[in-house]
């Protein structure tokens, strides 16, 4: 039994999310090896052969590679599968692209979003937005699992002594190409590690008007997030979007402004430790799971909490 | 250029779910069912697509036993030309979904195949990515916008730093998120005429494909509650809970 993990990068850092998907493969239990697949990766590389425990860090190395896009990912990657029991990626945009092509190819299922590992086949993971929690076994050969990050603690890094490789297998389909990227470029925290999140929703009522959304959030050094009625209306771009189909986030502090507090923007959120709402409607459904709720019109309060929070920290 | 654009049935989105007494399964006894919102948007977008004569025919195609035919008839509705169901008594994995589609999609020659990124029963956004693999094919995941130039499809992608547009060599995959487009509104006259589209019934074992499983879920539990907290009464309660009560500031 050996797990192979694939990192998650940017070419030229590790993302820390990649350290709850070795979190996953520890309970696994097996020894676990890292797949690095990029172009112009080695410090990525170099990286991950510090986290604790691996064995050995496999790099690919490739213009093909430099997106990983899932053609090419899913190739490569089948192409190095042998020997492995278990393939285990944090649930990135590139990993829920490539995991279940790289699970078509080899022939097996594949496993999505865990939140929980009982054992070498058995797993759990949230379905219907997270209303319904599933117990579920695998009995294929090669187990493919994407991994909800929110759910597992980073696995210690810093004393590893990986053997790092180089493979030279890297698979170019040919079938497509990247033709632009538009990547937001943000000094604030993270949405996906954050230990503090600020949300605005549909009530915030124009992108003009988020400017108090971001002031609270950089007063309080947190990421920024939003709703989709919010991302939908254009006031943010949408990798902020919090939610069933956005991202899954679990901070010590989520505070939602404006924010009605739908079943699909819950199930984003609802693993968050404690969480502030501020809303003018108290019967909105988001006070149900608020620790704290603060009723009144947000372009009141959202300054107020601002300007108070600058006194006390 | 034909478009086939696979279809689920689901719970309605708008219905919060119920957990069987015995912990099995969700209970879905007299539950709404619609089509999966994410195929609705697939289904919009090959309308159009076909509407701005790109496409010369739209097929809807769905898996599962004869109760499907309600979600079939609404994608006919909406304007799908014809429809295709694949009979099955239960809901098989995503990979053998993705191999029922696979001999649908090469009979039918589909030059797109447009489909929805997720069921929001399952969750598992697997199925595109899966058939992609299978057929050898380019895929276009999480579309906000989908543009057919010449032999290419140029999908702009909603990935988790913003937004990425990719070229994909046709024939293609693509699997639609929620930006990509409204679905109409269906008027009573297309659901008259709906009901006088044909729709072709195959199985498994027609296509040549065997329905495995190999993966089982042992049971279903409800996610921890949270308890609702308490109302402040000012932005200093607050402060002040969240200082010396929460301690996460
Ligand atoms: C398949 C599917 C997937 C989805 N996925 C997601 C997802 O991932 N994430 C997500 O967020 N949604 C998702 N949705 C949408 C979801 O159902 C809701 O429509 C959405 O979350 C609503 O956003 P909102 O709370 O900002 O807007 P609304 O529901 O319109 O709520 C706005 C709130 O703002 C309050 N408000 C208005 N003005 C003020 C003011 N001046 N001061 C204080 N409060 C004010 C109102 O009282 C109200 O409660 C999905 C839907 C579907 C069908
Ligand atoms: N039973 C089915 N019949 C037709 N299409 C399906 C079926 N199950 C899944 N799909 C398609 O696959 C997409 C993704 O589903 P999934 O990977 O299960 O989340 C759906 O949006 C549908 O387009």
């Amino acid at each position: 039994m050996k797990t192979l993990v694939i990192a998650s990068h940017n070419n030229s850092t590790l993302s820390p999310v990649t350290l709850a998907a070795v979190s996953a493969a520890l309970k696994i239990g097996a020894s676990f090896d890292i797949f690095v697949a990029g172009k112009g990766c080695a410090t990525v590389a170099e990286e991950a052969a510090k986290i604790d425990g691996v064995s050995a860090v496999l790099v690919a190395d490739h213009d093909a590679l430099e997106y990983q896009a899932a053609e090419n990912l899913a190739a490569t990657l089948q192409a190095n599968a042998e020997g492995y029991s278990h393939i285990v990626a944090p649930a990135t945009s590139v990993m829920k692209d490539a995991l279940p092509r790289l699970a078509a190819l080899l022939g097996v299922g594949q496993i999505s979003d865990i939140t929980g590992v009982n054992g070498e086949a058995e797993f759990v993971r949230p379905i219907y937005a997270g209303n319904a929690i599933a117990t579920v076994t695998s009995s294929d050969a090669v187990k493919v699992i994407t991994v909800r990050t929110s759910a597992f603690d980073a696995a210690p890094t810093g004393a590893g002594t990986g053997a790092i490789t180089a493979v030279d297998n890297a698979v170019d389909c040919g079938l497509s190409r990247v033709v632009s990227e538009e990547i937001a470029q943000s000094e604030r925290p993270e949405l996906a590690s954050a230990s503090i999140v600020v949300s605005g929703g549909r009530g915030v009522g124009s992108e003009e008007n988020f400017a108090l959304i971001e002031k609270l959030a950089d007063r309080l050094n947190a990421a920024l997030g939003a709703s989709r009625a919010a991302v939908d209306a254009g006031f943010i771009g949408n990798d902020h979007q919090v939610g069933q189909t956005g991202k899954i986030v679990a901070p010590d502090l989520y505070v939602a402004v404006g924010i009605s507090g739908a079943i699909q923007h819950l199930a984003g959120m609802q693993g968050s430790k404690v969480i502030v709402a501020i809303n003018k409607d108290p019967d909105a459904p988001i006070y149900e799971v608020a620790d704290y709720g603060l009723v009144g019109d947000l372009h009141d309060l959202v300054p107020e909490l601002e300007a108070k929070l600058a006194s006390v920290l | 250029m034909k478009i086939l654009v696979p279809v689920k049935r689901v719970i309605d989105y708008n219905v919060k779910v119920r957990i069987k007494q015995d912990c099995s399964d969700v209970d879905l006894s007299n539950t709404k069912m619609s089509i999966n919102p994410f195929c609705e948007i697939a289904v919009e977008e090959a309308l159009r697509l076909k509407e701005a004569g790109t496409a010369s025919e739209v097929i809807a195609v769905c898996i599962g036993p004869k109760i499907v035919k309600e979600q079939i008839l609404a994608a006919l509705a909406m304007g799908a030309d014809r429809a295709i169901r694949i009979d099955v008594e239960e809901q098989p994995e995503p990979l053998v979904i993705a191999r029922l589609l696979a001999k649908v999609a090469e009979q039918e020659d589909a030059g797109l195949i447009m489909m929805g990124k997720q069921a929001i029963d399952s969750d598992n956004n697997q199925v595109g990515q899966m058939l992609a693999g299978i057929m050898g094919r380019p895929q276009g995941t999480f579309a906000s916008v989908v543009k057919i130039e010449g032999d290419e499809a140029l999908v702009t992608r909603e990935v988790d730093g913003g937004l990425q547009t990719v070229a994909l060599k046709l024939p293609a995959i693509v699997t639609a998120d929620l930006r990509l487009n409204e679905p109409r509104f269906t008027k009573l006259p297309d659901i008259m005429k709906a009901k006088r589209k044909p729709i072709a019934e195959t199985t498994a074992a027609d296509l040549g494909v065997e329905v495995t499983s190999t993966q089982q879920q042992l049971s279903v539990a409800a996610p921890a509650t949270r308890q609702a907290g308490i109302k402040v009464a000012s932005v200093d309660e607050l402060v002040d809970k969240l200082k010396n009560e929460a301690k996460v500031i």
